[in-house]
């Protein structure tokens, strides 16, 4: 047995995968089957559908307004995944550099606010942003530091600071766990080496960390994309994010074909995205 | 393996596609005799929509014990009864869910024999539009929709202009917001256009559009959830919105007032419905529960825990003088003919939500 | 704080410059927890709050738990979110695992199929999601049988189609963090272990697996997060009966969400913390060395 495994690695592979991958098909992608199928069918006039084939969801996919839409969700998710690494490099480097007990708590510590309620905690940056009430702009107003109240409400800033909150933890984990596994030995090699602190981050730490750098990005950028519940609450719902979109072709419009439709269309998008983005990056860092 | 994984998902995508709609369970028989009530139920409702109190009496009383489940908005409960949830005795849809849900086949219908109390009802509400003799269902509560205001800073809003036409000298310029409810934002523009609000020309909601566009410049926002918060803070200054919000809001600050504007407006009900799905013991103890919620007391009691307009006339002996007049509670009476009801517009619905897109996208 | 062994080899001006990096870190660790940790004492200050509101000052009162205490389909609610993330969470982190110890370590037909399949639960609309495996457990006749269980002396009866929905997107987030874990991770020492006879369960048992744990650990907590927040998954995976927490929270938008639940939110945190310093005190009865930092810049 053991010696036949060893010979044939994809077996072992394929076992490895199985439990996982069975679970997913026969959960996740027979499922999914449903969403295809259906982005090829009629609406029921108030949800469901109806058993004729047509093409018409997704030609009415390819409309600028949509097309608008999912720029606009992009450059906030894109804001929003660079704030979070701003924040959560350093943030995961240093739970990395703490004894191991003492990073498991900090772990801890890093999530616990998120086993609190969603719709509390993003009320709760309601209190703290709000434009003529919100206790950022009283106190910067009773201390004399601004004379007029500082737009924080309402507009991309609070859904960016919403959305930047709510996931900094998920950056955060990824590249903790390819940090840890830096061995400290190496970097006292490039310091025996005389190599400036800043020639041992760029050579030796952010390379090795960087596979985490790329999921914690990717974990971010995806839900950000398809948020809907910060914006409309933060952002003042002003503008439309393509979650706000899919979600109400299947609930407020009932077209639950369009709403497959468009649910196809963007998950093509993305696994494309995605699936080209860890393949270059970490490719062109391997090639480095 | 990858076989055998390819295998599983077609054999059941295949499953899927073989019984196309999720099938409504069959309506159930009429029994031979009576049928024994079921000794504990599911309430499907919204959340603080009863007081928590009467599911204790109702247990006392009949030995049926409620166990509530809760949903955020119609759509949800739809979609879920739609996909084939089952279990629920009783749930407790809008006015034009209601309409859809018996055109979609998700209601039984009530057996009126188990249900004398609804002979407690006032006459509006045994005549609604979307289901005329309560065939389907049993009015619940029942409230409008209209502009909540800050009273010490502004006038009551007499009509829809003060939200479609933004006046930079006005106080809740850019400190007022609009429902984010597709249908509730055009009911609005169409009131103040003087159209009817379930129309489906598209010429009417066209303008309708360009008139929610023109309010864009004196709204701080779109908000269906914490708009009353934001007025009772001193946060915003005015707001679209459903009474019963303001209601509650007043209970924190009470200088917040609500207005019917003079053109009209949406009036809603939420209605006592039993799902399709029940089987016959549920619906029989549904029935209880409903005739029991329709008694004159439980209702008044009920009605002033939550603070909405109760349907039930014979309830009203029990209500104190304060709550029947206050007018954020009940619309003055020279108003409720110009109030209507949200009806479903059928696939129009694609064309106003994609209007609406537009109207949340202009800039 | 121990001294790292290379400052013995360090010039001065380096070892100042070493010392200023790690003051800075730490500096900038105390901010980033601030940051994370401000709305939740605004939070928890409205716990005490003298009104429905969430966010309007009005004085002070123990009222809200009170009324929490009182509510028992709000604590029953708490403890099904809780018994939905913990076993979910297990599934998840040992299926997630698993599969990205494949995907890292081998090459093999259909990886790149597999990877598609790994990253779509995390890509798809919630609300997409929801539909189809409400549809999905409807037709193919799972439907939405509870499992009876006794939890914490509390009689719970969890819908097996919400544990497996929750399952479903997790095991795609513990797999990508474990992945990064694995990435270019130095296989020299399983070679090692196997040149010495070490059979293969051994092998990972006594090497990959301490080596993989951060990994597992984050995706873990991942997991358990996302399943104790998630609304839209649960709401329509659930058959009758049958809420958690955020079902019922999202329940109360319209008639505004209450500071009881300030006072739930709290009570998680204060459960929480207890156990963390359970953790630290056992921790220092057993005398382990404190906070050795290992690398600073």
């Amino acid at each position: 047995m053991q010696q036949f495994l060893r010979r044939h690695p994809a077996v072992q592979a394929w076992l490895l995968l199985s439990p996982g991958g069975l679970f997913l098909s026969v959960f996740f992608i027979a499922p999914l089957f449903i969403v295809l199928i259906y982005s090829f069918l009629q609406r029921g006039t108030y949800g469901g559908v109806v058993w004729q084939f047509t093409f018409e969801n997704f030609r009415r996919v390819f409309d600028p307004l949509y097309f608008n839409t999912f720029l606009r969700s992009a450059y906030i998710a894109i804001l929003t995944t660079f704030f979070c690494l701003l924040l959560g490099y350093p943030l995961a480097y240093f739970i990395a550099s703490r004894s191991p007990r003492t990073r498991s708590l900090m772990l801890l510590a890093l999530m616990i606010p998120f086993w609190t309620n969603f719709l509390i905690r993003t009320y709760a940056w309601l209190t703290l942003l709000r434009t003529n009430t919100g206790l950022i702009n009283t106190a910067l107003l009773s201390l004399g530091v601004i004379a007029a109240p500082l737009p924080l409400f309402g507009n991309d800033f609070a859904i960016i600071v919403g959305l930047v909150y709510g996931w900094l933890p998920v950056m955060v984990l990824p590249i903790y766990a390819a940090l840890d596994r830096l061995d400290p030995s190496l970097i006292e090699a490039a310091r025996d080496l005389y190599a400036s602190s800043a020639q041992v981050f760029r050579r030796v730490i952010w390379p090795l960390s960087l596979p985490g750098v790329v999921a914690g990005s990717m974990l971010v950028f995806i839900p950000a994309l398809g948020s809907f519940v910060t914006p409309a609450i933060l952002g003042g719902g002003k503008s439309l994010m393509i979650g706000n979109i899919i979600s109400n072709q299947f609930l407020a419009a009932h077209d639950w074909p369009f709403g497959s439709a468009l649910s196809m269309l963007m998950m093509t998008l993305m696994l494309l995205g995605t699936l080209y983005y860890f393949r270059s990056t970490l490719k062109a860092e391997a090639d480095a | 393996m990858k076989r055998l994984i390819i295998l599983t998902s077609l054999a059941l995508a295949l499953a899927a596609c073989t019984q196309p709609t999720p099938a409504p369970a069959p309506p159930p028989a009429p029994a031979p005799g009576p049928v024994e009530p079921a000794k504990e139920i599911v309430m499907y409702n919204w959340t603080e929509y009863i007081d928590p109190e009467i599911y204790g009496q109702f247990e006392e009383a009949t030995g049926i014990r409620v166990i509530e489940d809760n949903f955020s908005n119609n759509e949800e409960m739809l979609a879920k009864l739609q996909g084939g949830a089952a279990g629920y005795a009783v749930t407790v849809p809008s006015d034009y869910t209601v309409s859809i849900m018996i055109e979609e086949g998700l209601l039984a219908k009530l057996d009126h024999a188990n249900i004398p109390n609804l002979s407690n009802l006032a006459e509006r509400f045994t005549q609604t539009p979307y289901d005329p003799g309560n065939v389907y269902c049993v009015p619940y509560m029942w409230g409008t929709t209209g502009i909540g205001y800050d009273t010490a800073v502004m006038d009551a809003p007499e009509s829809w202009a003060v939200i479609f036409e933004p006046d930079p000298a006005s106080p809740a310029y850019g400190r007022a917001t609009m429902l984010d409810d597709t249908r509730e934002a055009f009911a609005a523009a169409l009131s103040y256009l003087g159209y009817d609000i379930n129309t489906t020309d598209e010429a009417q909601l066209q303008e309708a559009k360009e008139a929610l566009i023109r309010a864009r410049a004196g709204l701080a926002g779109y908000d269906s959830d914490t708009y009353e918060d934001l007025i009772a803070a001193g946060e915003n200054v005015m707001a679209h919105g459903w009474n019963g919000d303001f209601l509650l809001a007043q209970e924190e600050n009470e200088n917040v007032g609500f207005a019917m504007p003079q053109e009209g407006g949406v009036v809603w009900v939420d209605n006592l419905c039993i799902p399709a799905s029940a089987t016959p013991e549920q619906k029989a103890a549904g029935e209880i529960l409903i005739n029991y919620l329709l008694d004159p007391e439980v209702a008044a009691q009920n009605s002033g825990f939550i603070y909405y307009a109760s349907p039930n006339a014979a309830a009203e002996a029990f209500l104190d003088e304060e709550f029947l007049s206050d007018p954020t509670v009940y619309p003055p009476a020279e108003l409720l003919d110009r109030l209507q009801y949200l009806r479903p517009v059928g696939e129009v619905e694609s064309l106003y939500q994609r209007l609406w897109d537009e109207v949340k996208s202009a800039d | 704080m121990s001294t790292t062994p290379s400052d013995r080899t360090l010039g001065m001006g380096a070892r100042l410059r070493s010392r200023l990096g790690s003051l800075s870190l730490s500096v900038y660790g105390v901010l980033g927890f601030l940051f994370l940790y401000l709305p939740i004492v605004i939070l928890v200050i409205f716990s005490f709050n003298d009104s429905r509101s969430t966010s309007q000052w009005a004085g002070f009162t123990t009222d809200w738990y009170r009324q929490m205490i009182e509510d028992r389909q709000i604590i029953l609610s708490l403890w099904n979110s809780l018994f939905v993330a913990i076993i979910s969470t297990a599934i998840a982190t040992v299926l997630g695992t698993l599969a990205a110890m494949a995907m890292e370590r081998y090459s093999f037909r259909g990886k790149m199929a597999m990877d598609a399949v790994l990253y779509l639960p995390i890509i798809i609309p919630d609300i997409a999601m929801a539909i189809m495996l409400l549809i999905f457990f409807n037709v193919s006749g799972i439907g939405f049988q509870p499992w009876e269980v006794q939890f914490f002396g509390n009689r719970l009866a969890v819908p097996y189609s919400v544990i497996i929905g929750h399952v479903a997107f997790n095991i795609s987030f513990v797999a990508v963090v474990v992945r990064a874990r694995l990435a270019n991770m130095d296989r020299t020492l399983e070679e090692a272990a196997q040149d010495l006879y070490a059979n293969t369960w051994q092998t990972f048992r006594r090497v990959t697996l301490p080596m993989l744990m951060p990994g597992i650990l984050g995706g873990a907590l991942l997991a358990f997060t996302l399943s104790l927040d998630d609304f839209v998954i649960t709401f329509f995976t659930s058959g009758a009966g049958f809420n958690t927490l955020p079902v019922r929270v999202f329940g109360m938008i319209r008639r505004g969400v209450t500071p009881k639940i300030n006072a739930v939110s709290t009570l998680m945190l204060a459960g929480s913390f207890l156990l963390i310093l359970i953790s630290i005190i056992s921790r220092m009865r057993s005398g382990e060395d404190e906070d050795a930092i290992q690398f600073g810049l």
